[in-house]
């Protein structure tokens, strides 16, 4: 290895930046900036308040302009964040912006390290590293490559929908592609949404025609992608679309099939109502489903079965809609960025023993309630109880798997506010005593702490205290045939028993079961809790990892409708910025094999994830198609001859920051 | 352990070089930095795009260039940014974790850890772990054994020229 210490190579600048104190408040960086200075090559070494600034990046320029630099290296926060904006600093003075190494001391040092001391020397062996490093960069030319003008976006809840028309509307090819048999998700399931109580299907149903209804959109619902190929601009995804047994172009959605099925009475649960009501094997989710087609369950139906149906459903649909031969479909899409909106799972509150779901039939789930309160539920909005009773005290129990060390730690930011909605709501259907066991009101939102005021105003109590729990052992006479709240009144300061005929479990939100998955299909990331993972938390929220796909909505976390139209529009405009600017600029840390000293032995070949690497059986020699390689230098470490190159990591640059940090 | 806690000085400060993978463990240690967590300062970190990067070749030079410890962090199987690189990591480490073994290069100066990158706390307890365990096996100065090993066969050279010399005398 070339010896890495002789003064005779390209003139390096370097500077460090302060970062306010961020860096310099743990890090001598006069010392290091000191150290830097004495070290061979380094020509310049300067240091500033806030090198990522316009005065900063100006004096780089100006100092390669006027010092003549041919290297340039920036201690500062990580490259993740800033490396971008120091590559442009170097090109602007006319150097190559490869010529650039960023060293990590704010997120890797300064705020991770209480010794000064310690801190401070840990800067000097990784700024030593860098110089160490940079004298080996080649000037190279990030690629150029065409991005596919089509957008998709996967999840068709309030998020999707939103991400889908805002794209269409600025004129692009959107796919929407939707698991369930109709697009709206949760949000078609409510009643009303907080604190303005409009109608939830009012201001939803209207934006899922406008897709249906869209020349830009395509609408692909009963459908699941399977795979996910290719890169940034260029992803070619597969969509497994499942059967429903029945011609989408020619169903109206009439109910004809649904009331000649020979079930003459629905009896299988209704997914849609949460299982409160019944559908039949032939069924449409609810009447604004959309696509308005009705679907017909492999599990339930006869025919699908047995094979030994009547089929009187077919005989009914005069437009011959119902095909039982129909087979799942795979489809492959080119798409040039892709929006993630998978949306969350509610909590399954049978996991909390003691508040008995699922044991008593009046302890109710807060989406059931949802059901429950809509003017098109099952009982038509009329709260009557799984005995047929109405209740005249209910409790609603918050944060079932939320703030609890036992299930999920997070919280979940929705339920207070809903649980006041269905606070609100159920007190006006029924007139009952409506009990909230919270542990705390959290209300920060437009209007969300004037909304709670008005609900202490209506007369609802409000007991602070986690529950400890829900049984029906009577003690008093006014407590027998009734359920029984366990709970520590925290204000009072006393355990109180308040016997109710209505148990609500405020579930809280959780990762979609399937979101490990879903993240390895799309190559993101999760979070601890099973959340996919935001590029940055505060300034990328909707970007991931992966260049080209985005987030939005309660995938990346629990959020309420505002936030995550917000987001889905956030994610719209980002992939629209993408697909937009007709092409991608790709790092240019391939990998390349350097002819001469191939030996052929195709150690290689079998390596590459994306089969970028060939074998000229004429040459003899291994070639790297540049297109397709992404860079890992999975190659580069196992050639045996060394003649595998990646850029931006040569065994130089490497070799020379383990001499660097170690010397 | 915390690296402040200097009562004892001239406690042997272990010199770790790490290798973090781009997309998961180096995301991770910047999240530790966002978090604030605190660590021991004994790190160095090399940034590779993927785990599969590392040459066992790296790995070797940073012992054989005073390293007492590697660290080397990848992606959980099954999520590797580049799909399987990291399989290709654990095949190859493991193979070098025999060689280092013959080598008496003992164990725990050497590990391979799976970290996400959202998992900033692991970084920290890794990191943390791994301090306190080279600080236990104290220094291994390999460049002040290549030395000694280096003198032994200059004075076994010596030794044996001197002979054959005398021999040829005899003679």
């Amino acid at each position: 290895m070339k010896s890495a210490s002789n003064g005779s190579g390209p003139k390096i600048g370097f500077y460090i930046c302060h970062c306010g104190t961020n860096i310099a408040g743990t890090i001598d960086v006069e010392a290091v900036r000191e150290h830097a200075a004495k070290l061979p090559g380094v020509a310049v070494s300067k240091g500033y308040k806030y090198m990522c600034s316009d005065p900063g990046q100006e004096m780089i320029a100006q100092d390669i302009r006027a010092q003549g630099l041919e290297r340039l290296v920036v201690a500062a926060c990580s490259p993740n964040l800033h490396e971008e904006t120091f590559r442009k600093a170097a090109a602007k003075g006319g150097l190559n912006p490869f010529f650039f190494q960023m060293v990590n001391i704010r997120e890797h040092a300064s705020w991770v390290h209480e010794d000064k001391a310690a801190a401070t020397q840990k800067a000097e062996d990784q700024v030593r590293a860098a110089i160490h490093r940079v004298r080996f960069h080649k000037a190279l030319e990030k690629k150029r490559v065409p991005v596919h003008p089509d957008v998709m976006v996967v999840g068709g809840g309030i998020a999707g929908i939103h991400a889908a028309l805002t794209a269409a509307n600025a004129g692009k090819k959107v796919i929407l592609v939707e698991r369930e048999a109709t697009i709206g998700g949760h949000m078609a399931l409510f009643d009303k949404t907080f604190p303005t109580l409009d109608c939830s299907a009012c201001i939803l149903t209207p934006k899922m025609s406008a897709v249906k209804g869209h020349p830009n959109i395509t609408l692909w619902a009963y459908s699941e992608v399977t795979k996910v190929e290719g890169y940034v601009g260029n992803f070619k995804v597969t969509v497994k679309r499942k059967p429903r047994y029945v011609k989408e172009d020619l169903c109206v959605g009439c109910d004809a099939c649904i009331d000649a099925c020979v079930f003459k009475e629905a009896k299988f649960p209704d997914e849609f109502n949460q299982g409160l009501s019944k559908r039949k094997p032939v069924y449409l989710s609810f009447p604004q489903a959309t696509p308005k087609v009705v679907t017909i369950d492999p599990k339930t139906c006869i025919q699908l079965k047995t094979g030994k149906c009547k089929m009187t459903c077919a005989a009914a649909c005069d437009r011959k809609a119902i095909d039982f031969g129909q087979k799942e479909e795979s489809k492959e899409v080119p798409v040039g960025a892709i929006i993630l909106t998978t949306g969350f799972d509610a909590f399954d509150p049978k996991r909390h023993e003691y508040y008995g779901y699922g044991r008593y039939p009046n302890v109710y789930s807060a989406l059931e309630v949802e059901r429950l309160v809509n003017a098109s539920g099952p009982t038509g909005g009329d709260v009557v109880l799984r005995d047929g009773r109405r209740p005249e005290a209910i409790g609603i129990i918050h944060c079932v798997g939320s703030r609890d060390e036992h299930t999920n730690k997070w919280c979940s930011r929705v339920c207070c506010m809903y649980s006041l909605k269905l606070a609100h709501l159920l007190k006006e259907r029924t007139g009952a005593q409506v009990y909230n066991f919270y542990i705390d009101m959290r209300t920060p939102g437009k209007t969300f702490e004037e909304f709670y005021d008005r609900l202490l105003k209506e007369g609802v109590q409000f007991v602070r205290g986690r529950v400890a729990e829900v049984n029906d052992w009577a003690m008093t006479r006014e407590e027998e045939g009734r359920l029984v709240i366990r709970v520590e009144d925290t204000l009072a300061g006393f355990v109180r028993r308040i016997p109710v005929d209505m148990v609500v479990l405020s579930q809280g939100l959780e990762a979609r079961k399937d979101a490990l998955d879903v993240r390895r299909i799309f190559n993101i990331g999760c979070g601890s809790d099973g959340f996919f993972q935001e590029r940055h938390p505060k300034l990328a929220p909707v970007s991931t990892f992966a260049d080209g796909i985005f987030i939005a909505g309660a995938c990346q976390g629990p959020k309420d409708i505002p936030d995550t139209v917000a987001q889905a529009g956030a994610a719209a405009a980002e992939a629209l910025a993408l697909v937009d600017a007709g092409h991608v600029e790709m790092e240019p840390n391939t990998s390349r094999v350097v002819e001469e000293e191939c030996s052929g032995c195709k150690s290689c070949v079998p390596l590459c994830p994306y089969s970028a690497i060939t074998f000229d059986e004429a040459k003899k020699k291994a070639s790297i198609n540049e297109i397709l390689c992404k860079g890992c230098g999975v190659c580069a470490a196992a050639c045996p001859s060394g003649s595998i190159r990646q850029n931006l990591f040569e065994d130089d640059e490497i070799f020379g920051e383990i001499e660097g940090v170690l010397s | 352990m915390t690296h402040h806690d200097k009562k004892g000085a001239g406690r042997f400060e272990p010199r770790i070089v790490a290798f973090f993978c781009n997309w998961c463990t180096y995301t991770a240690a910047d999240l530790a930095g966002v978090s604030r967590l605190k660590y021991a300062p004994n790190t160095r970190v090399i940034r590779v795009m993927c785990s599969g990067r590392v040459d066992p070749q790296f790995v070797l030079d940073a012992f054989s260039r005073g390293a007492d410890g590697v660290l080397l962090g990848g992606c959980h199987p099954g999520d590797c940014h580049y799909a399987e690189g990291n399989y290709k990591t654990l095949r190859r480490m493991r193979l070098l974790e025999r060689m280092l073994k013959d080598m008496g290069v003992s164990d725990g100066r050497f590990r391979l850890e799976w970290i996400s990158g959202a998992e900033g706390e692991k970084v920290k307890t890794v990191v943390n772990d791994m301090v306190a365990k080279v600080r236990a096996l104290g220094p291994l100065d390999l460049p002040g054994k290549f030395k000694d090993w280096d003198s032994e066969l200059e004075g076994l050279a010596r030794s044996v020229h001197a002979s054959s010399k005398e021999a040829a005398h005899v003679r």
